[in-house]
């Protein structure tokens, strides 16, 4: 088997992703403009002016923007997976994905090469994003910018994997919108994003239960940790797992054969 | 056997040790580099040592009751701890790290200085109203010097000329002459004064008012009067818990650092122009600073979460906390 064509391939769905991103400036601002409302806003709100306590991966106290820094990267990640998926529809819907179907590859091969065309566009986002958080102070060691991007991979797939699986449920654009609110929202609210879960088993014990059981949490924890240098097995297990089982079963949801696009009459 | 000692050197190399020696010989710069951090727990009654290259806790060493102010011996062998619900002065032999003496010190010792020159302590005696002299050596006590109400922080010059205390109830520093050992000058500061730091060329004294949250700089060369009070304010924090307590000046004449104590900031000012430059965050109700030997490093004591926070000075950030005893009160640095 050549390796060229393979490469092609992957450079055509790259490249497009890519493109699409930078021709789409308006896009480019709200994933930008999403997270810094948070930080500047949110957290400043929030600020804890007398500090976090001590918690891992940090070795003393922080303010609560340096806390939100890591969540607001999973968010970034989230938004963009969650919106790559839904060009997935926009694209059963247009047809477009026709062209892309009717390579002579794999169609696990082209899941995963959108998929990291979509990872790609959203660490480009995350690192302008922790740019402009060193500019405003929140400074991770030098280092940590260069380990972060392993969990930025592998975060950028398991959220990509999970909206690819939730677009085949999907049949039009509009319906996507509600998933995506039933999907986001819980998805990083419901996670260690904002608060330590030490914080959320002081309010509530369910809370906590279901945050710690939130792949999410353990992406956010990934991130926080490699920001740091420092590794969190546990989280970075349980990161890879998951996105695993939801690309195997984003794979299987588009088998034209078995898959869920097949039940529902093909979609594109 | 020393590998510092000919006799050790020879001994080593003839039994073939020469690569070992070698080692240690190169060790040696290392070991030397190694500074030990002493933090007093009030409420544990010990001292926790800190070694100045892993940053952990190595050594906990049980003292008397209310373990708070430590200083040196001029010699460097030993350590004094006043011990307050003990009324004496515990001193630790720095080698085996125990107590190996204590010293009847006068009601409430809170806060002890060294005198450069004399084998001498100062006490300030919080329920006597006096500062107490101390001879170490012949373990005697010298003379009783009256100041004002509740006397909290001492500071001595560099050349030993000047003794200052302050009063937290007279709200006032009380400047000692250190030969005639009487207060001649008697200056109105903040309110509740904690702590006195003088300057490294001796010509200004630093004392910090809990209360008033302000640190008034006393001109120790002719007026002793105060020409500058600095005020410091911590956004998004309240005012009352802007507490200004430990001073820390660097060497070189660039940074003061105090400790705000509940707003759990070290205040970073410029020594020459009083402008605060900054405020960094440590562990909560920050309360005694010492810098290290080469003044790289600031540790901070941090009574509520019972720990020791270290700040790069070049960087001006707070890098770690170290969990120590419960409500570490005064800090030192092994010179």
């Amino acid at each position: 088997m050549r390796l060229m064509p393979w490469l092609h391939c992957l450079r055509g769905v790259v490249g497009r992703e890519l493109l699409r991103f930078l021709h789409q400036r308006s896009r480019f601002l709200a994933a930008l403009v999403r997270p810094l409302v948070w930080l500047f806003v949110f957290a400043a709100g929030f600020r804890m002016a007398l500090g976090v306590a001590m918690t891992e991966p940090y070795q003393t106290y922080i303010l609560y923007e340096v806390y939100i820094v890591p969540g607001l990267v999973g968010m970034i990640q989230l938004f963009n997976g969650m919106q790559s998926s839904l060009s997935m529809v926009y694209d059963r819907e247009m047809g477009s994905m026709r062209v892309l179907l009717v390579s002579p590859f794999p169609r696990w091969y082209l899941l995963v090469c959108k998929l990291l065309a979509s990872t790609l566009v959203s660490a480009v986002q995350v690192y302008v994003f922790l740019a402009i958080a060193w500019w405003y102070g929140i400074q991770a060691p030098p280092m940590g910018y260069l380990w972060v991007l392993p969990a930025l991979l592998v975060t950028g797939f398991m959220v990509g994997a999970l909206g690819l699986l939730l677009s085949t449920f999907v049949r039009q654009l509009e319906n996507f919108a509600g998933v995506m609110n039933f999907v986001i929202f819980p998805m990083f609210f419901l996670s260690s994003a904002l608060y330590p879960l030490w914080r959320l088993r002081e309010g509530s014990h369910l809370v906590y239960q279901i945050a710690a059981f939130n792949p999410f949490t353990h992406a956010v924890e990934m991130i926080r940790f490699a920001l740091y240098e420092r590794v969190n097995p546990e989280a970075i297990l349980i990161s890879v797992a998951v996105t695993l089982v939801l690309l195997a079963l984003a794979i299987l949801g588009y088998n034209p054969s078995r898959g869920l696009m097949a039940r529902k009459g093909g979609g594109d | 056997m020393s590998l510092l000692t000919p006799r050790g050197w020879f001994s080593a190399s003839r039994h073939g040790l020469l690569g070992l020696t070698l080692g240690g010989l190169l060790a040696l710069p290392l070991a030397a580099q190694a500074e030990r951090i002493f933090v007093s727990n009030e409420k544990d009654n010990t001292i926790s040592v800190i070694d100045g290259e892993s940053l952990e806790v190595v050594e906990t060493i049980p003292v008397g009751r209310r373990p708070r102010s430590m200083a040196f011996s001029s010699d460097g062998s030993e350590l004094f701890v006043a011990v307050g619900d003990d009324e004496s002065i515990d001193m630790i032999d720095l080698e085996s790290l125990r107590v190996v003496r204590s010293q009847a010190s006068g009601d409430d010792p809170e806060v002890i200085r060294v005198d450069p020159n004399r084998p001498y302590i100062y006490v300030s005696n919080e329920d006597d109203n006096i500062v107490s002299v101390l001879d170490y050596e012949s373990r005697t006590l010298v003379t009783e010097i009256p100041v004002g109400v509740e006397p909290e922080g001492l500071g001595i010059s560099p050349d030993g000329r000047w003794l200052v205390s302050t009063t937290e109830t007279s709200n006032m520093a009380h400047i000692i002459d250190a030969e005639r050992m009487e207060a001649v000058h008697h200056r109105l500061v903040g309110a509740r004064p904690r702590h006195v730091e003088f300057t490294h060329d001796g010509r200004e004294a630093w004392v910090s008012a809990e209360i008033a949250g302000t640190v008034s700089i006393l001109d120790m060369q002719e007026t002793f009067d105060v020409k500058h009070t600095i005020r410091f304010d911590v956004p998004g924090v309240p005012r009352e818990t802007v507490q200004a307590v430990g001073v820390a000046l660097t060497s070189d004449g660039r940074y003061a650092f105090v400790a705000l104590g509940p707003s759990n900031r070290v205040a970073v000012v410029d020594q020459q122009t009083y402008e605060v430059l900054d405020t960094i965050l440590v562990g909560q109700r920050v309360w005694h600073l010492a810098l290290n030997g080469d003044e790289s490093r600031l540790y901070t004591t941090n009574g509520v979460s019972g720990d020791v926070t270290v700040i790069e000075v070049d960087g001006l950030r707070a890098t770690r906390s170290i969990p120590v005893g419960r409500f570490p009160w005064g800090v030192i640095v092994e010179p």
